[in-house]
């Protein structure tokens, strides 16, 4: 059991770190004022949950310290999915990804609410309103774009087909997932992905968008298996850029 | 003279281009109001761009919200806002004076507390 609990809460952590960090490189250039600085401060959120998570497995299952975590840790060690690796591109493919990953952040934590492992329930009950932020924010965009101008509109579409793929990569399967499911701790990604396709599909039909099949996605994979794109291993780089000088250093 | 604008400095344009950034021309602004505590009063915090009331409170709910307690935030069009002239502020002028108008001022709270304190009723 604590070996799926444990990939479970890493597989979150560091999809919360590494999107995180990727859209905080929007601060300072987002497209307007007021949405540099909302960007900015949802990808704030994201770390305080990579946070919260790192000390649940440090605190509760023997795992090293949080900032070991986070920033000692090699490219195989991850276990994000591709989907939050990505590069930022355009702010119509960040925003794809900004909703279509935090529609399955905003599940997931809901079915955890009820979670038997106390600590993550209790997380998930503390982060479920920021998140309903960040999805809000999301649709509101989404609806906002997609219902513009005619390029505005196929900026979207494009984003999300491209995205697609990656997105549902979110769900891959991870050995021992029945130890979860039955000891009540997950009801597992299979669950989460029927309802985050529900929630999806309808919001992405309401903002007139086309749905891309799901039997004809070439799903990316790998992820939660430590197999990463090109791209992580400098998004690590960078991030540790600056405690890699001297790992031993109080700050 | 160079443009304020951070967007017209980081893009490294002239300022004296024809810009659209410098319009904004699809974007109005929307006056924002904070309300701290159910109850309580909204208090005016600022402006915020937006092309219509959805997009204005998501994007006020990080510009003024992030920090401190909000329990609300209303938007209004800063349209929709009408005010006096700034040259009839004369209008306001003698109202300092009044102190009779402020309930803070009045010396018989000091009478009914003496009279209070004498005869143990506090």
């Amino acid at each position: 059991m604590s070996k799926a609990l444990q990939q479970l809460l890493y597989k979150m952590a560091d999809d919360a770190l590494i999107i995180g960090h990727r859209n905080s490189e929007w601060t300072g250039i987002g497209p307007m004022l007021e949405e540099d600085l909302a960007f900015s401060s949802m990808a704030q959120d994201k770390i305080g949950h990579a946070l919260a998570l790192y000390t649940i497995l440090h605190e509760h299952l023997g795992q090293p310290h949080p900032d070991k975590l986070g920033f000692m840790r090699s490219e195989a060690e991850f276990t994000c999915c591709q989907l939050v690796e990505l590069p930022i591109g355009e702010y119509d493919f960040s925003l794809m990804r900004h909703f279509l990953f935090d529609h399955a952040e905003l599940l997931r934590y809901e079915m955890l609410t009820n979670s038997s492992f106390l600590p993550l329930a209790q997380l998930a009950k503390k982060v479920k309103g920021e998140i309903k932020y960040h999805v809000l924010h999301a649709d509101t965009f989404l609806k906002q774009l997609a219902r513009g101008t005619e390029e505005s509109k196929a900026r979207m579409q494009s984003g999300l087909n491209y995205t697609w793929p990656y997105a549902l990569g979110i769900f891959e399967a991870t050995d021992n997932e029945q130890d979860l499911t039955a000891q009540n701790v997950f009801t597992g990604e299979e669950e989460l992905k029927k309802r985050w396709l529900e929630k999806v599909s309808l919001i992405i039909n309401n903002a007139g968008l086309t749905v891309p099949k799901v039997e004809e996605s070439k799903i990316v994979y790998g992820g939660r298996k430590g197999y990463h794109s090109e791209y992580l291993k400098p998004l690590l780089d960078e991030m540790t850029e600056v405690v890699r000088l001297d790992p031993s250093a109080e700050w | 003279m160079n443009s304020l604008d951070p967007r017209v400095q980081r893009l490294n344009m002239a300022a004296d281009t024809d810009n659209e950034l410098h319009t904004n021309s699809h974007l109005i602004t929307w006056e924002v109001f904070h309300q701290e505590k159910r109850g309580k009063q909204v208090v005016h915090v600022g402006i915020v761009h937006a092309p219509n009331p959805e997009m204005a409170l998501i994007l006020a709910k990080e510009q003024y919200a992030r920090r401190g307690k909000t329990t609300n935030l209303w938007v209004a069009k800063t349209a929709d806002v009408y005010t006096f002239s700034t040259g009839d502020d004369d209008m306001f002028a003698t109202i300092p004076e009044k102190t009779f108008r402020d309930p803070a001022s009045y010396k018989v709270r000091d009478r009914i507390e003496k009279f209070q304190q004498q005869n143990n009723l506090v």
